[in-house]
């Protein structure tokens, strides 16, 4: 396991200096000086020279690249240039919250998901699996921050019941974190949802198909065993799979449903980082999502190697 | 996606033949109507696009400031925005920006992938290894994120958020054109041609490229639809078409901004436009692939003798029964790129 774990760790080390190299060009691709988006457009000449060689702009790209790259490796990714603040603490503060909706978004996508799948691969080509089937390809439809507008609509401005705006941890109490999260992590799970029942229909109508099925049910064995215990275990790759793909997604899906909600989670951030050019956030934040996206195929990698061990 | 389709018509625990035999009359319309449905409602919105000018009853950017925020009425079929705008006018509007979006973002992948999935797949050895690896730590962003920061070096608008969400889609079509021009590749028609000498540019546009098409084709029709959310999603942040163009992710984040007073249809006509616009593209994807793909063509046959066969015969035992050929079809055997490349030699 220890070996496994070392391979697959100086295997996405090229995939990693890639990623920082592209977020480090980001903010040299386009046609806006960084000295002259901080100083904004009527600065004097003297004075976007003088901070250009204080940001290091005047050195050859590659130094610039290497003292980042440096920076980065201890910790440090710079400071915001429209706020003053390190953008190391506007990680710090902005991660949690958005794990928080991921791990809320990616909970119900499997909890609705999975039965549901389940249920459209017991019935397949049955009005419940046509109703299943579709409704899934209505949630990769539907443009999640208009639902997320729809909810606050009814929920929050209507009803009353939760919150339109804002975010709470656990750290600020169950009830409240639970109040704010629910509805921004169900919107979030919305193409989540679609993703696995998807997947999870296939993959069961494929273990449900096998000749072992039929030997059980020839045996007696109850259907809810057959497919509880059976048939799902047969499919627990493809799932662990799905789960992968579905963080992923989720992860893509709090950028723009944390700026529906105002929750000040890494996305909304980034996005107030765009709309400002504020590129020491921009190249931060990224590399976070990068990060654990990276962090989570490498548990997936392993993960199937639990669940199946004849993958090599 | 192959798994969805792969086991549609394996039996369910207890539906007796003539129960199934209608269900899957039944799934045949529905999938038939569905793509007439899909194809319907694409051409009406590409017609809006492209007729925009001729059939809005008002220019989409003036404004009456006398009448702001008001719900439909007859002067204006779906009231005005916040600065008095004829609200239907920007919708019809809306359509030709969404849909240039769209396309102009798959273009882009499809002008940055194709080429580099030929080259990794017909060049190999050091070349697609660099290639392959650059494509996947570019898979390795989740999209919309690079595509935020592509945006906020290249500066907000459509043109360059389109182009932005086209740079991220490219990755998955140069895997896809690598994976088509390996199984490809070693074809004897392409051998044959390459001994006859005819060079390389040749071989690659004229035989390797137009049978490897297909796929990319289906991939494009489903790249359309998320190009669609990702432009919608992105002006509804600002970062995509800029006021005035009217667009209708931007035209939500305007409603969204005074959702307790705007008139209720004003939130939900956009956000619908969206959603059926992607469900329909969707919608030609899903049989775009169907009609493609000789796995599926076959299940489709298949499928259908099934249905000849449990009505002639009417058994009774439909309940996990062995006769349903495509839950266990055999893919056709692919020659394996490697073992044929060494083979050649």
């Amino acid at each position: 396991m220890l070996r496994l774990l070392t391979t697959r760790l100086v295997a996405i080390v090229p995939t990693l200096i890639f990623a920082t190299f592209t977020i480090f060009g980001l903010q040299h691709i386009g046609p806006a000086d960084p000295a002259t988006v901080i100083l904004g457009e009527n600065a004097t000449e003297e004075r976007i020279l003088e901070v250009r060689e204080q940001l290091g702009l005047n050195d050859p790209l590659v130094i610039q690249y290497g003292k980042w790259l440096g920076n980065v490796a201890t910790g440090d990714l710079g400071e915001s240039i429209i706020r003053s603040e390190r953008v190391a603490t506007t990680i710090k503060t902005s991660l949690p919250v958005t794990l928080q909706l991921v791990l809320s978004g990616v909970l119900i996508s499997v909890a609705v998901g999975v039965p549901l799948g389940i249920l459209a691969a017991t019935r397949a080509n049955k009005p419940t699996d046509v109703m299943v089937t579709s409704g899934s390809a209505i949630g990769v439809s539907i443009p999640s921050f208009w639902l997320g507008l729809v909810l606050i609509t009814a929920f929050a401005i209507n009803w009353k019941i939760f919150p339109a705006r804002g975010f709470a941890t656990p750290g600020d109490g169950l009830g409240e974190a639970f109040r704010h999260t629910l509805l921004p992590a169900f919107v979030v799970s919305t193409s989540g949802i679609a993703i696995v029942t998807r997947q999870v229909r296939g993959a069961m109508i494929e273990a449900l198909s096998a000749d072992s099925v039929r030997t059980h049910q020839a045996k007696g064995l109850p259907w809810m065993t057959i497919l509880w215990k059976h048939a799902l275990r047969n499919s627990a790759v493809t799932i662990v799979t799905v789960i992968g793909l579905l963080v992923n997604t989720t992860l893509g899906a709090t950028v723009v449903i944390e700026a529906v909600f105002a929750i000040p989670g890494m996305g909304f951030r980034v996005i107030n980082a765009a709309s400002g050019r504020d590129f020491p956030v921009i190249q931060g934040v990224v590399l976070t999502y990068v990060v654990i996206v990276l962090a989570i195929n490498l548990l997936i990698d392993i993960a199937y190697r639990i669940i199946d061990p004849r993958i090599q | 996606m192959t798994a969805q389709t792969s086991g549609e018509a394996v039996p369910s625990d207890s539906v007796g033949p003539a129960g199934a035999l209608r269900l899957q009359k039944f799934d045949w319309l529905w999938a038939d109507t569905r793509a007439k449905v899909a194809l319907g409602w694409v051409l009406v919105v590409l017609f809006v696009a492209i007729f925009a000018p001729l059939i809005a009853p008002a220019d989409p950017s003036e404004q009456n400031l006398r009448s702001i925020l008001a719900g439909p009425s007859s002067d204006y079929l779906l009231g005005t925005d916040d600065i008095g705008r004829d609200f239907f006018s920007r919708m019809l509007y809306g359509a030709r920006v969404s849909m240039f979006g769209a396309f102009l973002a798959v273009l882009v992948a499809m002008v940055i992938g194709i080429p580099v999935g030929l080259i990794a797949g017909y060049v190999g050895g050091v070349i697609e290894n660099v290639l392959m690896r650059i494509v996947d730590s570019i898979l390795g962003f989740p999209a919309i994120v690079l595509a935020i920061g592509l945006v906020a070096a290249l500066g907000p608008g459509l043109t360059n958020a389109m182009i932005a969400v086209g740079v991220t889609f490219s990755p998955s079509v140069a895997r896809l054109m690598r994976g088509q021009v390996l199984a490809t590749k070693n074809h004897l028609y392409v051998d044959a041609a390459e001994q006859y000498g005819s060079p390389t540019w040749r071989t690659v546009l004229r035989h390797i490229l137009p049978n490897a098409i297909q796929p990319i084709i289906v991939q494009a029709a489903l790249l359309l639809a998320v190009a669609f959310l990702a432009e919608a999603a992105l002006s509804f942040l600002g970062l995509g078409a800029q006021p005035p163009t009217p667009s209708w992710g931007g035209m939500l984040s305007r409603s969204s901004q005074f959702l307790q007073v705007s008139p209720a249809v004003q939130l939900y006509t956009p956000g619908l436009a969206i959603a059926l616009t992607v469900l329909a593209i969707n919608a030609l994807g899903d049989s775009l692939r169907d009609s493609l793909d000789p796995v599926a063509g076959t299940e489709r046959r298949l499928r259908r003798m099934l249905a000849k066969t449990t009505k002639g015969l009417g058994s009774n035992d439909a309940n996990n029964s062995p006769n349903q050929p495509e839950a266990n079809m055999a893919v056709p055997p692919e020659i394996h790129p490697a073992t044929a490349r060494s083979a050649q030699s």
